[in-house]
């Protein structure tokens, strides 16, 4: 293996485990609110340092072109996707679990 | 000028979807391009807001500082994630913001959602609503440096 590939190995290894770490945080989480930002670990580090491992695996190719794209199409959809989440949950009525609150309570 | 670069940006766009390099695909690339343009045109959408190609130069220096505090953050909450006491402090907070235009206020709401930790839940005209995960998270985005930045990036065309 050449060094770029065992960094690209080495960046793929750590995307995927952010990955696991974003979904053990949604279980782990109390409620709705924390749960979302559990899971923006996963569509920012996770899939950031994935493709970034994918790219250097595609090497200067136009794979790694549509990779950079795909990276910007997340990097814009996810936090509306995100909002679109939060507010409708808010609009709902929603009531988060703050601090001070008895931990445990909200299923 | 800015339709010119609009039909360049989606010339390019197809070039590197497609992969192909025959005259025929190029020429169908570009009077595509071109047609989408027009239409664009005819919607009143090819306006800063829809091409936003005057931000280019504030976003290659405003993204690389997100990109940093997406990290730092990202991994603030994974260590929280893992820790055995789940530490975490919840907080509603309001988040006062200093930018003038639709554009601006959609770049920093999105900010504070895309970093881990906190996310936007009403954007207003000059106050947002803020859900935490922490309550120094909170307090760190309360301090305003982000506003400041984004405030610069709208401002600096």
């Amino acid at each position: 293996m050449t060094p770029v590939e065992i960094l690209a190995m080495v960046l793929l290894a750590l995307g995927g485990l952010f990955c696991v770490i974003g979904a053990v945080g949604l279980l782990r989480m109390p409620d709705f609110y924390t749960r979302m930002h559990a899971a923006s670990v996963i569509e920012t580090l996770g899939a950031g340092l994935v493709i970034a491992g994918l790219m250097l695996l595609a090497g200067l190719t136009l794979a790694t072109a549509k990779l950079a794209i795909l990276g910007l199409l997340i990097f814009f959809a996810s936090p509306t996707a995100t909002h679109a989440l939060a507010k409708a949950a808010h609009e709902r009525g929603i009531v988060p679990v703050l601090e001070g609150d008895a931990s445990g309570d909200e299923k | 000028m800015r339709k010119v670069s609009a039909a360049v940006s989606l010339f390019v766009f197809w070039v590197l979807l497609s992969g192909y390099f025959t005259p025929f695909l190029l020429t169908a690339g570009a009077l595509s391009a071109i047609a989408v343009v027009a239409v664009a045109r005819r919607l009143e959408v090819v306006d800063p807001e829809g091409h936003p190609v005057d931000f280019s130069g504030s976003a290659l220096r405003y993204w690389p500082w997100l990109g940093v505090e997406i990290v730092k953050s990202a991994w603030d909450v994974s260590k929280i994630i893992v820790h055995p006491k789940l530490p975490i402090s919840p907080a509603l907070v309001r988040v006062k913001n200093t930018q003038v235009s639709a554009l601006g206020r959609v770049v920093y709401a999105n900010s504070i959602t895309l970093t881990p930790g906190t996310v936007t839940i009403v954007a207003g005209r000059d106050e947002f609503l803020v859900h935490a995960l922490t309550r120094a998270g909170a307090e760190s985005l309360a301090e305003g440096d982000m506003d400041r930045r984004v405030t610069r990036f709208e401002g600096a065309q």
